[in-house]
């Protein structure tokens, strides 16, 4: 009991310390991600907003103080591609599983929320998996853990849903009445290329309806409502982002090419990689481009791939990310950015915005979070090293100017939660003899 | 008083039945149930109903020809409502899930409406020839919740007493409800295969009813020059449940889908009945705020008896099972209407025994009570016929031998409708 208690100030404390007002890190170099690197300088946070930062800034008395001395403070890094804290996530009975979405099943008690913050993740793109050519939508989450489903959710983000291309969507599944439709990747395209069809038919309907409503018709009937068909027609009107999954250069021209002849934009190619070879094709299409740092040859289509390609692509102009795709992976995305600095000589600046910046922009979140400017959201990771370091390792976390991972208290904290797992075992084993 | 006219035909089903019409059972330690006790009190019976109950020496008719019942010592206490079962409907092994192969059936989309039985009607599938409902019966259950519970939409629910010359006369009444599974009818290549992709349909089910309705209201307005919309079983009692306001009811264990049960109601317009609800304790202020009733589930979580036993139990795992039984007590303390349901036990005794973990667990006995009772009937809208013995409800009441959360107290003697029902002690 006393040990559970000792739990409970902790937190209680922990709490206090997050929602004083007004926070000042003080000492560390901060990396604002936005052209900037500030020796000795202070990041001061009101209300959760980044309210002043250099080295000439007066912090109140009553600040509640983050000693960063000899520490690197940098934004929150944004990882544009996970799959962590949801119960499900692929539909892959069907080829469109646009009416699911991962906002329906995110799970905030999954741990990997605050292990990925010990890794200084502030923000997912939380994607459905790669089974249909149009898959199911995305949820944009901030690693409040500790707070509710509707408490991750980032406010405001532009929803997003996911595509695929290749093996994965086209790959067949089951025998007889079971295989499912396309197996090939031309048929990938015809599957996509049909949707939106339909999707544009949809459209119609129901603004023929809204406009004779408008003109005082009388006796209507509204439309069905097709939850399949309506993530669709926001693509169409510019209301919902694409996340498409690819991989061979010839796949991803063709979704470009289908995307513009049905009137939409991709916003992100993810994985991409063979992207370094159409590189100039991705930006004129103003696609982003997501990809891993150096993960390949997993599957046949990914075996033309090389540790080039985010530098390649950063060099012709495309907005590009480096995601994680694996909650592990997604605990150390300062490494995989660091490579980019090995292989294509990209600036720690470059490097550093592939994990900030960067997908901020391509998640249109970047108004928001992504670099450490007055009036962006306080969402800070401080490591006691240069993240761009192997042997950085990340000392606190914060979202919205609140203290979610310290690993001081974490070291504290692994202590009391081994006493009391010991603690419930004991009486489990008391109670069922 | 009964009436004469009736008495010839009375007197028929009363033969049948093993006994009288009226009972005036004495001298018992009475729970009313609306947390009033009467210390040596009598209940009066009559023709199924309650006529009038109070303490020995005021002025509690005894009907001419009554049986007296001598229940000095005893308790009486309200019928004891299982809120959600499957009890009535057989016990026959449960339907599983075909597996993927040849004879599956395969949707391809909400369309071919997977896991639909939302036309199925528990009232319609009652048999008496169900063993449990003497075994539920015989540990003071004297009414129950049934509906199906194989589908995404399993199924509507019935109210029953837990007894009856014949399956329609346990109907109390149908339908109390919808009940909603967040279970994957088929194998992951049928749809929905995935959680997501069944909450999905939910949602694509409950617009289609909405338009449904509509479709329908528009056309019986006018119906001249329009073609007619088209039946469906499948959606017509799930418009019902939105425009009627029948209870939904969905499954939610642990907090975040309690969370999510919620929020998916308000999508869907209905007013939702969560079941389940073991994290409960975590998520009492949230139900108290949406105000929304639970039926918690009385088969507290444990760890499976052919788990791997080298295998460790995360520490999230350990703490649901140490604080599920602190639910009921968490949600009184909240206001939170709650009833209790056995959920598959395989002896109803058990749920009585789980439920005196509750009590450790800081819930009070008199709410304890009311769960099983009163508030169970209300969830229901069902608290002006049953639940407690006021004069003019149904007679379901059982007398025990003792307080029940002492340990030793036997259940007597049930009363269902106000028929008498030994129950035959000992282990068969």
């Amino acid at each position: 009991m006393i040990r559970v208690t000792w739990i409970l100030l902790l937190l209680v404390s922990l709490h206090r310390a997050a929602s004083a007002e007004t926070v000042a890190i003080r000492g560390g170099t901060i990396l604002t991600g936005a052209g900037e690197t500030i020796e000795n300088g202070v990041v001061l946070i009101r209300d959760g907003k980044i309210a002043a930062v250099g080295t000439n800034v007066s912090v109140p008395a009553d600040a509640e103080l983050i000693d960063a001395s000899g520490q690197f403070v940098m934004p929150g890094i944004i990882d544009a591609h996970s799959h962590i804290a949801a119960e499900s996530i692929n539909e892959g009975s069907v080829a469109v599983s646009s009416m699911t979405g991962i906002e329906d099943v995110l799970d905030p008690t999954d741990v990997d929320i605050y292990r990925e913050l010990a890794g200084g993740v502030t923000t997912s793109n939380v994607l459905h998996g790669s089974a249909n050519p149009i898959g199911g939508k995305n949820a944009v989450i901030k690693h409040r853990w500790g707070k509710d489903a509707k408490g991750l959710l980032f406010e405001g983000a532009l929803p997003g849903i996911k595509f695929a291309m290749g093996e994965n969507p086209k790959r067949s599944r089951g025998q007889g009445p079971a295989a499912r439709y396309p197996e090939t990747r031309m048929g990938v395209i015809d599957v996509i290329r049909q949707a939106f069809t339909e999707a544009r038919a949809y459209q119609k309907e129901w603004k023929e309806y809204e406009e004779k409503k408008r003109g005082g018709a009388k006796g209507l009937s509204a439309p069905r409502r097709d939850l399949e068909l309506e993530p669709l027609v926001e693509i169409l009107e510019g209301k919902r982002l694409v996340h498409a999954h690819c991989y061979r250069a010839d796949e991803i021209l063709q979704l470009l090419r289908v995307a513009e002849e049905m009137g939409f934009r991709i916003a992100t190619l993810q994985h991409v990689l063979e992207g370094y070879k159409v590189a100039k094709e991705i930006r004129e299409h103003g696609a982003g481009a997501s990809t891993f740092s150096d993960w390949w040859a997993y599957k046949i289509e990914a075996y033309d791939a090389i540790p080039y390609n985010a530098a390649l692509m950063v060099e012709k102009g495309v907005l590009v990310s480096i995601n994680s795709d694996s909650a592990e992976e997604a605990r150390h995305l300062n490494q995989e950015a660091a490579k980019t600095m090995k292989w294509g000589g990209l600036t720690e600046d470059q490097a550093l915005a592939l994990i900030t910046i960067n997908p901020a922009t391509q998640l249109r979140i970047d108004d928001r979070v992504g670099s450490i400017e007055v009036g962006k959201d306080a969402d800070i990771a401080i490591f006691d090293k240069h993240p761009l370091s192997v042997y950085a390792v990340a000392q606190k976390t914060l979202v919205d100017g609140e203290v979610y991972f310290d690993r001081g208290l974490d070291l504290v904290r692994r202590a009391e939660t081994e006493a009391r797992r010991k603690e419930l075992l004991e009486r489990a084993k008391g109670g069922s003899r | 008083m009964v009436s004469t006219l009736l008495g010839a035909v009375l007197a028929t089903v009363a033969a049948l039945a093993d006994g009288p019409d009226s009972y005036a059972v004495t001298g018992a330690r009475i729970l009313i149930g609306t947390g009033e006790v009467i210390e040596n009190g009598v209940l009066v019976v009559d023709d199924g109903l309650i006529v009038s109950v109070g303490a020995v020496g005021e002025r509690v008719q005894v009907p001419e020809g009554a049986w007296v019942i001598d229940a000095a010592g005893k308790t009486v206490y309200p019928g004891f409502i299982d809120a959600l079962s499957t009890l009535g409907l057989g016990s026959k092994p449960r339907e599983e899930a075909t597996p993927a192969g040849r004879d599956e059936t395969i949707a391809r989309g909400p369309d071919d409406r997977p896991g639909t039985y939302s036309y199925k009607a528990a009232a319609d599938e009652l048999t008496l020839s169900d063993e449990r409902v003497v075994k539920w019966r015989s540990a003071g259950f004297t009414s129950a919740a049934t509906v199906p519970d194989q589908g995404i939409f399993s199924g509507q629910a019935t109210f029953i007493n837990l007894a009856g010359e014949r399956e329609r006369e346990m109907v109390v009444r149908t339908p109390v409800g919808l009940r909603v599974n967040f279970t994957r009818p088929g194998s992951g290549r049928s749809f929905p295969g995935s959680l997501m992709g069944v909450l999905a349909y939910v949602k694509q089910a409950f617009a289609d009813a909405a338009h449904y309705r509509e479709s329908w209201a528009a056309y019986e307005a006018a119906p001249l020059g329009k073609p007619r919309p088209t039946y469906d079983r499948t959606l017509e009692p799930l418009a019902r449940a939105q425009s009627d306001g029948w209870p939904v009811l969905l499954p939610a264990h642990e907090a975040h889908e309690i969370e999510r049960a919620i929020g998916l109601a308000s999508e869907l317009g209905v007013k939702p009945v969560l079941y389940g609800v073991h994290e409960g304790y975590a998520a009492a202020e949230t139900l108290s705020a949406a105000g929304v009733p639970v039926l918690v589930s009385l088969k507290w979580p444990a760890r499976d008896k052919d788990a791997d036993p080298d295998a460790e139990d995360p520490l999230r795992v350990l703490e649901l099972r140490e604080r599920a039984p602190s639910t009921p007590g968490a949600l009184e303390k909240a206001g939170v209407r709650f009833g209790l349901y056995t959920d598959g036990v395989e002896k109803p005794e058990e749920a009585t025994l789980n439920l005196r973990k509750a009590v450790a667990a800081g819930l009070s006995r008199e709410r304890a009570v009311k769960a099983l009772t009163i508030d169970a009937a209300a969830i229901f809208g069902l608290e002006d016929r049953l639940g407690s013995l006021e004069p003019g409800k149904i007679a379901n009441f059982f007398v025990a031998s003792g307080d029940l959360f002492e340990e030793g107290t036997k259940i007597e003697t049930v009363f269902v409708d106000g028929k008498k029902y030994e129950v035959r002690g000992g282990d068969e």
